[in-house]
């Protein structure tokens, strides 16, 4: 029996080591390795490998090989690269691979090397090239950082959602940096980089140089730098033969150490266990490893979770595998079966060998109404694949229409598209759909399916009433709706119209519209506008002032308080006013010129059709008790009480009220009679009340 | 904290909890400081939310109200905008961004939609080629508010009017939203009854959300048991007659903006000398004394007052009997919320007062005089000589359009005759611009000729009993107390539903507008209720195109009731009143 402590080494003082292998790589790579562009996917992902790179020495002709391994090293995909030069791959958090060209286009494959998409860094990466390209995890998901010729950094911090950021400028630079890296801060990304001495700090509003605390003197480049997994570490290898260890946010040193070794390293990496407190710096050269560690703190360490397993699992296509996992676990099914069973269903749709058919029937045999399975997810993925047919059938089972409704716009099945956005209800789907259309059909299709889809229709009429006021026109039109067209023309008589020809012409269409759409009243009312508008410009013109948009009521009232009463009649009996509302309008008037004489020539014209109470109201508003008293006089008896009051003759209210036995009379009296004067009435009022009482 | 929206038998702080997490989350995503740009429509609502000081602890430092041009200057890393899915809004927000000085430091630009984030909006953006301004867009489904501990609104203005006169339920969209959120949060309701159309379209609409969320299996135990939808235009009646109630006043005579009233600050002690700006008062139940007092008809409002100055001012003389220096601490402790119970006291004197001067004018009486004549059937279907007189002395349009309408609905239609000449009237006195108005109630239904000759409304008000002779505002026994004889058909309906059901009503039904329905969910054996005798049900009932307080407290009235098995938790697209009910409705085309 071997001692337990045969194969352990010595390291330093106080640790020992030892080396055992896990397990052999199945591939037979050996020094070829020198020559690739490697990327290895965390957590134990693929491994891919690009070839023969671009080098100067080789002949053009031969085109690279993209190898992509399991990271125990079996082959998973191999394909000749045909596109531009490569500068850096990486894999993203969702294990697809990331290869970044010289032109600064990033294409994406798949773990089984099938092409998913590509995107842009944009024009200016296009312009200046790639220099150099880094492939970072944030929380938000993976990013691309690139240095292009310029010496200008941009980057996007997800690559799923993306939004390019082009950083600011640092000054003084005027090559490449010596070393840089990305760094995750405030959930913000940012760029390291070292420039001789210097290091500075971009984030997208500015370039800030920083220092790392107590660092030994001397230094006049950094040759290499690390930021650990988590961002929260960083270590820096210096020309003087120093590696610094400290916070990401160089806020803190944790050790400094000297390697007596002046040669820039291949590589730096942080590296620890799960779980473990120590961590360590690895340092590389041709010949040498040195591992650098620190003294323990507390860190924590994401692990990988199941989901993130079964994803892994359904990347390399293990569906049973997965599934059996899940019912082990007994996962809910949202996040367990349903969820592999729809990554099955994505891979079914691309077996060209079958019918649209069967794969429908067999993709909807096997999930079926299972909770969280999105076919229209599937429906794209079979869109994807270039079957239309397919996609349609699959996005049937989709219960949601607002997943339903952007594919189908996307393959041009927009009145398909505009029943299910109607069908969910969802007003701002509709629009969209709508919209579409709009674009896509002659305007004659457009208004027809609009026809049969009521709910559309009106709403496409809200968008015009405020976005396209005479397409609006149209559609009243093309639906004989009269009513409206009359109301459009009104409108327009006020908003778009000036002069007041234009505003009488715009009625008079309106009028017409309204007789058409046998609406007597309001076609009627229209042309006594129209009537009232040019007799309102004819004041303004032979009397000055303001006319023009006063209703009649206001207009009348106006050349009263101008002293035209003759025109007022005249208007008045034009227009037909009702006399009752005529003798208020006149009175108002009347009383707010304080023209006693007049109002009263005025009562007395002919009987008042409104009484003479509002007479004396209206006096009394104006303050004046002694023309208040003569109406007084005249109102009928059913008034009387209240004008006398009105007019602070309690004692003959009194009187009348008796005369009337009218108990609300009486007690209405009663509650006027205040302080001591009215007392002899209040006792005349309790006694005619017992009075009443008694018979 | 908002502790009066836990005190009813559903916890709506849970809800507002919430929604202030969503906030949190989304103020988080935009790191750094950070100034908001506001559609003023959403400050108000938001206020009930969230206050300045959680924006603040999330690094708000500036906020600035959306309009035209270039922004204020703020040194902040973040531009939020809070918008509305408008269009027009999307077309000012562009200018915002499009005139950003450029030589000034770099800003994040983001916005958030509420409720609903919105394709249209986006491809507006789009075309103005600022979408790519901004780093986050996203959307806060603040569909439904909490105002009380009874009580959720949706403060859509528009919703009534979009509903009802333009096709465009959007708003009927976000109430099933809230609806689900609600659900999500206060599990499953188990029985869903409507009445109308649009109700109908909500349930539809909930179902189908249902259907869509099939994954997500909801496990928490149902808090409530049914729930009402009813329409608004199932009952246009109650909202145009005044309302009687406490703060149904105030709402009449102030009006009531996301649950705070401006006053005119005669009445109330200055603050300090020359202040003569409105007097603003927060309304809701965290209140003891408004709690009390807001429900009921302002004739019993006066006693409850006096009885309360007697209490208070009998606690504050305890001080006399208080000798050791035991009972002095003890006083002493008690002085804080004396003193707030005399403060809330002297506040609601002073608006008693002022309502006071406004409901015994003569007018007022005569106004009063003329709606309760018609609600009770008398002289529906002539034209009234009030209104009339009010139309002559010009009184605010809105008033005489309400009692117009209020005619019109109690007489279920005018007289052609009538009508055009109330119209003719109305056209010649205000303007002949308002015939756009006119047009739009007589699409809503609320002013309307009379056909087929018939006239349903004595019907509907005699199975309903809409009108109670015998009504007590002082310890009142029916929900008529809250119009002083009226009982608002909407509750009258809930109450029927709740017992004996909606069977014995059949052909009151089948007058009022579109269908009624019931929907059962079905709840997993394990979430199913069995309810203790004599616990209550607990009804949501959802007014779709707004609700009045009057209606409120009535609802609120038969919660209370000891035997009502019943209690309510009120939602609405709108709190509202006749007056910003008909506003709403006017269209002024200069």
């Amino acid at each position: 029996m071997d001692c337990y402590t045969a194969n352990w080494n010595p390291l330093g003082d106080s640790a020992f080591y030892r080396k055992y292998e896990l397990y052999s790589m199945d591939w037979d790579l050996k020094e070829e390795l020198r020559d690739c562009l490697v990327a290895a996917a965390p957590y134990g992902g693929p491994i891919a490998l690009l070839r023969n790179p671009w080098r100067k020495e080789k002949a053009a002709s031969v085109r690279p090989v993209l190898d992509i391994y399991s990271a125990s090293g079996m082959p998973l995909a191999s394909l000749l690269w045909k596109s531009g030069p490569v500068v850096s791959l990486g894999w993203s958090a969702e294990e697809e691979l990331l290869c970044v060209q010289e032109d600064g286009a990033v294409l994406v494959y798949g773990l089984h090397g099938d092409f998913r998409r590509h995107f842009s860094m944009g024009n200016e990466v296009l312009q200046n090239r790639v220099l150099d390209a880094r492939i970072f995890h944030t929380e938000f998901g993976s990013g691309v950082a690139i240095l292009t010729g310029a010496h200008r950094f941009t980057l996007s911090a997800n690559v799923g959602d993306l939004k390019l950021r082009r950083m600011p400028e640092v000054p003084g630079l005027q090559s490449a940096p010596s070393c840089w890296t990305t760094l995750c801060q405030d959930r913000v990304a940012h760029i390291l980089l070292a420039v001789g001495p210097d290091l500075y700090l971009l984030d997208h509003a500015a370039c800030s140089a920083v220092t790392p605390p107590g660092l030994a003197p001397g230094v006049s480049s950094f040759l290499q730098m690390a930021v650990s997994f988590t961002y929260r570490h960083l270590a820096l290898f210096t020309d003087t033969g120093y590696i610094w260890m400290g916070t990401a946010s160089l806020k803190e040193k944790l050790c400094e150490f000297n390697c007596n070794i002046r040669a820039p390293p291949k590589q730096m990496v942080w590296c620890s266990r799960p779980r473990s407190k120590e961590r360590a710096v690895v340092v590389a050269w041709e010949r040498r490893l040195m591992v650098v560690g620190d003294a323990p703190e507390s860190i924590q360490y994401k692990q990988l979770t199941i989901q993130v397993l079964l994803d892994r699992l359904v990347l390399r296509r293990l569906y049973p595998l997965a599934i059996q996992i899940c019912e082990y676990l007994r996962l809910p099914e949202v996040q367990g079966v349903s969820r592999i069973l729809a990554h099955w269903a994505c891979y079914k749709v691309q077996q060209k060998d079958v019918s649209d058919e069967d794969v429908a029937r067999a993709i909807n045999q096997k999930l079926g109404d299972t909770p969280g399975v999105s076919y229209s997810d599937i429906a794209a993925r079979a869109y994807g694949c270039g079957r239309t047919e397919l996609a349609i059938k699959l996005l049937e089972y989709e219960p949601r229409s607002g997943e339903q409704v952007p594919l189908l716009l996307k393959m041009k099945r927009s009145k398909l598209a505009l029943s299910k956005a109607i069908e969910s209800g969802d007003t701002d789907l509709v629009f969209t759909v709508l919209l579409h259309l709009k674009n896509e059909l002659n305007r004659g299709d457009f208004f027809m399916t609009l026809r049969n889809q009521p709910m559309a229709l009106s709403l496409y009429r809200q968008f015009c009433k405020h976005q396209e006021l005479e397409t609006l026109k149209d559609l009243y039109n093309q639906d004989d709706n009269h009513q409206e067209l009359g109301s459009f023309h009104i409108r327009a008589s006020y908003a778009t119209e000036e002069r007041i020809e234009g505003r009488v012409a715009a009625l008079q269409t309106a009028a017409d519209a309204f007789y058409k759409a046998k609406n007597e009243f309001a076609a009627k009312a229209t042309e006594d506008q129209m009537r009232l508008l040019r007799l309102q410009r004819r004041l303004e013109d032979e009397l000055g002032g303001q006319f023009l948009d006063l209703s009649l009521h206001d207009t009348v009232t106006t050349l009263i308080l101008g002293g035209h009463n003759k025109r007022a009649e005249q208007l008045a009996r034009d227009f037909r006013i009702p006399d009752k509302r005529l003798w208020w309008l006149k009175l108002t008037a009347l009383a707010d010129l304080e023209d006693w004489e007049e109002l009263e020539k005025f009562s007395k014209s002919k009987k008042s059709p409104i009484g003479y109470l509002p007479f004396v109201e209206i006096c009394m508003k104006q303050h004046n008790k002694y023309e208040a008293k003569k109406y007084a006089s005249r109102v009928g008896p059913e008034q009387k009480v209240k004008a006398l009051l009105l007019v602070g003759d309690v004692a003959q209210a009194a009187d009348v009220a008796i005369e009337h036995r009218n108990e609300a009379e009486l007690s209405l009296v009663l509650s006027h009679c205040t302080g001591a004067t009215d007392g002899a009435t209040a006792d005349k009022i309790q006694r005619a009340r017992a009075q009443a009482q008694k018979k | 904290m908002a502790a009066h929206l836990s005190y009813g038998r559903v916890n709506l702080n849970v809800l507002r909890e919430a929604v202030r997490r969503e906030l949190r989350e989304f103020l988080d995503k935009c790191a750094g400081s950070k100034a908001i740009v506001w559609d003023e429509y959403l400050t108000g609502p938001f206020g009930l939310i969230a206050q300045y000081s959680l924006l603040k602890e999330h690094e708000v430092e500036k906020m600035f109200t959306l309009k035209g041009n270039r922004l204020p200057a703020a040194d902040v890393k973040n531009i939020i905008f809070f918008v509305r899915p408008r269009l027009e809004l999307m077309d000012i927000i562009a200018e915002n961004v499009l005139s950003e000085d450029r030589r000034g430091p770099v800003r994040d630009f983001h916005i958030l939609f509420v409720p609903r984030r919105s394709l249209l909006c986006e491809q507006r953006l789009k075309d103005l080629g600022v979408l790519g301004s901004f780093i986050h867009r996203e959307e806060y489904s603040l569909d439904l508010i909490p105002f009380d501990g009874d009580l959720l609104s949706m403060e859509s203005e528009g919703a009534f009017k979009e509903c009802y006169l333009e096709g465009d339920q959007t708003s009927l969209y976000h109430a099933a939203k809230g609806l689900m959120t609600l659900q999500a949060l206060y599990g499953t309701i188990p029985q869903i009854f409507g009445k109308g159309e649009c109700a109908r379209q909500v349930a539809n609409m909930m179902i189908r959300m249902k259907r869509e969320f099939t994954g997500s299996q909801n496990s928490i135990f149902p808090v409530f048991d049914n729930l009402l939808l009813l329409d608004r235009n199932v009952d246009l009646l109650t909202p145009l007659a005044t309302q009687l109630t406490y703060e149904g006043l105030i709402d009449e005579i102030y009006g009531i903006q996301n649950s705070y009233a401006k006053l005119p600050p005669e009445k109330f002690a200055p603050k300090k000398q020359g202040d003569g700006e409105a007097k603003k008062l927060q309304l809701n139940s965290a209140e003891e004394l408004y709690a009390e007092i807001r429900d009921k008809n302002f004739n019993a409002v006066g006693s409850v007052l006096s009885k309360k100055a007697k209490v208070i001012s009998a606690a504050f003389e305890e001080r006399h009997n208080a000798k050791t220096v035991g009972e002095i601490k003890q006083f002493v402790s008690q002085l804080p919320h004396m003193q707030a119970a005399r403060g809330s006291l002297a506040n609601h004197t002073s608006i008693a007062e002022l309502i006071k001067d406004v409901t015994t004018s003569e007018d007022f009486f005569d106004k009063l005089t003329v709606e309760q004549e018609f609600m009770s059937g008398i002289d529906t279907d002539k034209v009234n000589n009030y209104i009339e007189d009010c139309i002559a002395q010009k009184h605010p349009l809105i008033k005489v359009l309400r009692l117009v309408c209020l005619q019109s609905v109690c007489n279920s239609g005018l007289k052609q005759k009538v009508l055009d000449y109330y119209k003719r009237e109305i056209l010649q006195t205000y303007g002949y611009e308002h015939i756009l108005t006119l047009y739009n109630l007589e699409k809503a239904g609320l002013l309307k000729p009379q056909t087929g000759g018939r006239n349903n409304y004595p019907t509907i008000r005699k199975t309903l009993r809409l009108w109670m002779d015998d009504v007590n505002e002082q310890n009142p026994t029916d929900i008529s107390y809250v119009y002083s004889g009226y009982a608002p058909l909407s509750v009258r309906l809930a109450q029927l539903l709740s017992r004996p059901g909606w069977r014995s009503i059949e052909e009151v039904l089948r007058i009022l507008p579109g269908p009624h329905f019931e929907e059962r969910q079905p709840l997993p054996t394990g979430l199913q209720k069995k309810r203790q005798p004599g616990e209550n049900r607990v009804t949501l009932i959802f007014f779709l195109g707004g609700v009045t307080f009057a209606e409120i407290a009535a609802l609120r009235f038969l919660s209370q009731l000891e035997d009502g098995g019943t209690e309510y938790v009120i939602a609405t697209t709108k709190l509202m009143n006749g007056s910003s009910w008909i506003e709403a409705l006017m269209e002024k085309p200069f």
